[in-house]
């Protein structure tokens, strides 16, 4: 086994053994299911938007993927305050192999979280495009990948844990509540749609509501582009700030 | 005899705090040294920049032979236990010991091996199934050895290794140190607050304040210059008996926060 694997594994083992992460943190993407699913439905229906669900479902396994992803960087945090980190920085391993470890571990956990509410929209009534699965758990994994490194980026400057909830309300809210994921782009209002079409999610929430829906706002093109370019980017950029890090 | 740790000249300023002052020391093969030093003197700081964990400001380290530059070469010379606890408490003890060679590129099968050696040397055999967070401080300690010393390091280096255990777990660490120094040719440096700890295990004792190395020399020389009776009371005239001023750390106020709130 090599450094890159073992780091990824320990993070896919702690998440696995800790049952009360991943019942708690369905909690908040059925909670938004449920109420705008059941409150909103009806009237987006009624006004001849078409299913809403359709639109839903893929915005909320989203959801699920940035906020499980984004955890990386709480568990960077936690790593460094209960000493685990300097183990991990004293040893001859370069510092972007751990970072990238640690993406690769945030992105398979992410994706498996991803799925888990993939198959519960399934029960409330999605219907996906069967072919386009595959394709939406590999853009989802892309996802992951991109909040991982983004949450390892923010963590990497941050000295307590109490500065990251400020971090979820300042910065991963907006992004998510600006990516398109609750309502759909074509009749929002133009400084709206500025604000999403600027935000690298809206493209990854195109792709999977494209892949699952066959619709696209953009193109699986764009998507795909916008996508990797900003994952690629934000990968350096967290690299970059993890080599800076002290234990 | 051949130098296993050496510093030139070694200086760390934190903005207008210089934390370690210029300093120069050897530790030639198979010796243990001690680093004795009031809080605040300059030892972690000086251990963090011999173990590249943190940049000099000036001045030249070497350990096995290497510069601070050749930085993989010589994170495969050294093992370290920190000064507070380092292991993944969800994990199992053998899950903290098979990170820790697949970190260090030890292959599989070598590993399996060095992991029953380990964990036999510390008596920890028995619990290697177990995770890490239903341990005691002394086995947690122990652990922490059985690692450090897992990819057979030249030197190794203990930032006050024995803070909170028992006599017993005491001397047993300084029991596995000892015959691995005579048996492998270990050099190890330590810092301690225990001065007569310093006293029995020590070959070398560098006494540091202020940043800068004060005295050194085996126990007795340092006895004999100061014309005292202890190394205690050597220390107390080296380095006055005032008590510095010390801060809580962050990770300090973070600890006693998530031992209210549990943690998970």
């Amino acid at each position: 086994m090599n450094a890159l694997q073992v780091l990824w594994r320990r993070q896919v083992i702690k998440y696995l053994r800790s049952r009360s992460r991943i019942i708690g943190s369905l909690g908040q993407p059925l909670l938004f299911l449920l109420v705008f699913g059941l409150g909103f439905g009806k009237i987006f229906e009624a006004a001849g938007q078409g299913s809403y669900i359709k639109l839903l479902a893929p915005g909320i396994m989203i959801m699920s993927v940035v906020f499980t992803a984004i955890f990386t960087g709480i568990e960077i945090i936690w790593d460094r305050q209960f000493g685990f980190l300097k183990e991990t920085l004293v040893a001859p391993v370069s510092r972007f192999s751990i970072m990238f470890g640690k993406t690769l571990g945030g992105a398979t956990v992410s994706v498996i979280q991803g799925v888990i509410v993939f198959i519960i929209t399934l029960l409330v009534g999605f219907h996906p495009i069967w072919a386009g699965v595959v394709p939406a758990i590999i853009g989802l994994f892309i996802i992951g990948a991109l909040f991982s490194a983004f949450g390892i980026a923010l963590a990497s400057k941050l000295k307590d844990m109490q500065s990251f909830p400020i971090v979820m309300n300042f910065v991963v809210m907006p992004l998510f509540f600006l990516s398109g994921s609750l309502f759909p782009l074509n009749t929002a209002p133009t400084v709206l749609k500025i604000l999403t079409e600027i935000n690298p999610l809206t493209y990854g929430v195109d792709l999977i509501r494209g892949l699952l829906g066959g619709v696209y706002q953009f193109s699986l093109g764009l998507d795909s582009i916008v996508l990797l370019v900003a994952t690629a980017l934000v990968i350096l950029w967290g690299a970059y700030s993890f080599k800076k890090i002290e234990a | 005899m051949e130098k296993m740790i050496e510093a030139q000249n070694l200086t760390k300023k934190f903005d207008s705090l210089t934390a370690v002052d210029s300093i120069n020391f050897e530790v030639p093969k198979g010796t243990i040294a001690a680093f004795l030093g009031p809080n605040g003197a300059g030892k972690t700081t000086t251990i963090r920049m011999l173990t590249t964990l943190l940049q000099p400001t000036s001045g030249e380290t070497k350990v096995n032979g290497f510069s601070h530059k050749e930085v993989d070469k010589i994170r495969h010379s050294f093992g370290i236990v920190f000064q507070d606890p380092s292991l993944d408490d969800d994990l199992t003890a053998e899950e903290n010991l098979v990170f820790h060679a697949a970190l260090y590129g030890i292959s599989k099968k070598d590993a399996h091996g060095k992991i029953d050696e380990v964990l036999n040397m510390v008596d920890l055999n028995d619990r290697r199934k177990d995770f890490v967070k239903t341990f005691s401080g002394g086995m947690k300690r122990r652990l922490e050895i059985a690692r450090s010393l897992m990819h057979t390091p030249a030197v190794l280096f203990l930032d006050e290794p024995t803070i909170g255990l028992d006599p017993q777990t005491r001397n047993k660490m300084w029991e596995y140190v000892k015959e691995l120094r005579t048996t492998k040719g270990l050099t190890v440096l330590f810092t301690t607050h225990y001065m007569e700890e310093a006293e029995k295990a020590a070959d070398i004792v560098f006494i540091i304040d202020h940043g800068k190395i004060v005295a050194r020399g085996t126990v007795d020389e340092i006895k004999k210059s100061t014309d005292t009776k202890t190394l205690e009371e050597a220390f107390l005239k080296l380095t006055g008996s005032d008590i510095r001023p010390s801060e809580a750390s962050a990770a300090d106020a973070f600890k006693s926060q998530a031992r209210a709130w549990g943690r998970r």
